[in-house]
């Protein structure tokens, strides 16, 4: 395993490390040591490699990975896996805002908790929380797959397009053309993968479906002030 | 009723027009705002209350056609490893595949190229089209991020993080479902015929201090090499730009109300923002405030029609402009040899502005594919490289006149101002006086 000391040899040449690192590469391993809450670490990277970052992070972590797996032993800060395009990204504690944002695929894994606005306009990205989100989290979501294994908080869902909610815990309140869908066997089956890669005990039977209803897809004149 | 006795004239309200009347039984017919592209057409103070001074015994000109003007321009010098280098200061403002056919988008590649600058994306990301055809190419980074992949980004030449558009401070986007065909769904993650809506900001920042680690993360994703330009619609012009700076901007684009859009609120385009006449003297003083006038540089647009607005906003301080409606003017849109159709679709040449529609005669404004192909991309193509060499000709004209050799040597000195108004926006002399409103010393 190689260790880059991010305090010690800077950003800069964290990420151009990284970034160098292609399909043929024997640098498969690596782990980042006192990143103290800095932003974009790990980001842009696009190789099958696997990144542990020593403790807690800023903004941005693992912005737009492709491929790598990156392993935050910490917290991050507000737009973790931002437009993530492919890959994992684990994080053993818990999420500020905007977690996941814009992904359009991959694994996004949160332990703990994440905050508002978690999944905001995701394309295609899979999240998975282990315990709670807050407001406004999957707002104008279009695709992907966000499993919340306790609650999630008020609006949830906003002006959503396709992408699928699961949440085993209480929903606060559910957002413009959110509604309750149920559970059918692709469902269960999905889940079930879900919550194993993102390594959860949850049962996929506790969860509740949620998704588009559709209302607001075309302008609706009656429909007006949900706009 | 007695022949004889003189009738009052019927008076049409100077408030309730018969276009005002008009949208007033439209709304109430409808239940819906009026929905159109393109940018304000009220009339505001504008570049043509400007005129320019000429050279007279205090200056000499320099002769046409015989002594070098320059028309070159460097964006990006602050940060970035390669700096965009253009042979002209007029660049194309983004536009999106989506709301402008494929073949629109390729002219405009080929046009821009052509004729040695920039052309831009759009909101829903960069087709390979695009990439192909135009030499140098802007990113746009937009708050719904549709289409938006690292992999493109790496392709681009700059990026240009979109906060604002003149058409529409403070607003998000919109293309209506007509527009949404099966390619353009697929490259936004949408489904085919819906309304897609735009965020009016962006789903991971808030603020200038987050806006400052975003432009980091940019960089680190695109190994510093390219500019980052910062666009903002105009409306607080010297906070937005010194912000912008502070966040790490290379670049300050500011877009004036007269900036087109592809589709918005036709009350939001015509009451929301300021005219581009007034946001450039506040950008270029904060510039100036922080020391980095030229070193960032200012892109400015909205309403930008000839080699006279480009000179005249470069000799306020800008260091270049954009376009964007005239470049579609350019291309054929809104060509009277359309008229018969205009007219079936209730508008005329010159005034079509349905563009969210998808019905555009000229094939330029739409997704339809019959439409599409009456536009050929390699001839509108010479039309817009053909536009940009007048406009720089006619820009050229005027800086030798005034005595440079430079565009960029244009000065505030060499202009004076029509009407009070523009003389307090451009800060410039009002024509025959030393007097513009709020001149330090008078007072007043």
């Amino acid at each position: 395993m190689l260790t880059y000391d991010l305090e010690a040899d800077g950003l800069r040449g964290l990420n151009s490390s990284l970034q160098r690192q292609t399909i043929d590469t024997n640098q498969n391993n690596w782990e980042v040591v006192n990143p103290k809450g800095s932003h974009a670490i790990a980001v842009g990277l696009n190789a099958e490699i696997e990144v542990t970052v020593r403790g807690s992070t800023g903004y941005y972590c693992g912005g737009m990975n492709q491929q790598a797996l990156i392993h935050v032993e910490g917290s991050v800060g507000p737009g973790v896996a931002e437009n993530m395009m492919s890959g994992v990204i684990i994080v053993d504690g818990d999420a500020s805002q905007y977690a996941g944002a814009t992904g359009h695929g991959g694994l996004l894994v949160v332990k703990g908790n994440a905050s508002s606005r978690c999944g905001i306009s995701m394309k295609g990205i899979d999240i998975v929380v282990h315990g709670n989100i807050g407001h406004m989290s999957a707002f104008m979501a279009q695709a992907g797959n966000l499993v919340v294994c306790g609650d999630a908080g008020e609006a949830l869902g906003d002006s959503l397009y396709e992408a699928r909610l699961f949440v085993r815990g209480s929903v606060k309140s559910l957002g413009a053309d959110c509604i309750e869908k149920g559970i059918r066997p692709e469902h269960t089956a999905l889940l079930q993968d879900l919550l194993e890669r993102a390594e959860s005990d949850a049962k996929p039977a506790d969860f509740k479906r949620y998704g588009s209803a559709r209302q607001l897809y075309n302008f609706d004149v009656d429909r007006n002030m949900t706009y | 009723m007695d022949s004889k006795i003189p009738r009052t004239v019927p008076i049409q309200s100077a408030t309730f027009t018969q276009e005002v009347n008009a949208e007033i039984r439209r709304a109430a017919a409808t239940g819906i705002y009026d929905i159109r592209g393109g940018g304000a057409k009220r009339r505001v103070p504008h570049f043509d209350d400007l005129l320019f001074l000429g050279a007279s015994v205090s200056r000499y000109p320099l002769e046409g056609y015989r002594e070098r003007c320059d028309t070159s321009v460097t964006l990006g010098t602050r940060f970035a490893k390669f700096p965009i280098e253009l042979d002209i200061p007029i660049t194309i403002a983004g536009m999106s595949f989506g709301a402008l056919s494929g073949q629109a988008k390729e002219a405009l590649g080929r046009g821009a190229s052509a004729a040695g600058t920039s052309t831009t994306t759009g909101d829903g990301g960069m087709t390979p089209e695009e990439r192909g055809h135009s030499t140098k190419l802007v990113y746009q980074y937009l708050p719904s991020r549709y289409g938006m992949s690292p992999n493109d980004l790496r392709k681009a030449d700059a990026i240009e993080v979109v906060v604002g558009q003149g058409a529409k401070p403070g607003g998000g986007g919109m293309l209506l479902g007509q527009k949404i065909s099966d390619r353009v769904a697929d490259m936004r993650t949408l489904p085919k015929g819906i309304d897609q809506r735009s965020a009016c900001r962006h789903p991971d920042w808030t603020g200038p201090d987050d806006l400052e680690i975003k432009l980091l993360e940019l960089r680190e994703i695109t190994n510093w090499e390219v500019p980052i330009y910062v666009k903002v619609g105009g409306t607080r012009p010297y906070f937005d730009t010194a912000l912008a700076v502070k966040a790490g901007a290379d670049v300050v684009v500011l877009d004036g109300m007269q900036g087109g859009t592809a589709a918005t609120q036709d009350v939001f385009i015509e009451h929301v923002g300021i005219p581009t006449l007034a946001v450039i003297r506040p950008a270029v003083r904060a510039l100036q405030d922080l020391g980095v006038h030229r070193e960032v540089q200012l892109i400015v647009s909205g309403g930008i029609r000839n080699g006279a607005d480009v000179a005249k906003a470069m000799a306020l301080g800008a260091d270049a402009v954009a376009i964007g409606t005239a470049a579609l003017i350019a291309l054929g849109d809104n060509d009277p040899k359309w008229e018969a159709e205009y007219q079936k679709l209730g508008s005329t040449a010159g005034a079509y502005d349905d563009w969210h529609e998808g019905l555009d005669p000229a094939g330029i404004t739409t997704q339809n594919p019959e439409l599409a192909a009456r536009l050929d991309p390699v001839d509108a193509g010479r039309r817009l490289r053909n536009y940009l060499k007048v406009m720089t000709l006619e820009a050229q004209t005027i800086a030798r006149a005034c005595g440079h050799n430079d565009l960029r040597n244009l000065e505030p000195e060499d202009l004076c101002a029509l009407t009070v108004e523009a003389a307090a926006m451009a800060q410039v002399p009002l024509a025959g006086t030393e007097w513009y409103p709020g001149k330090p010393g008078t007072g007043y």
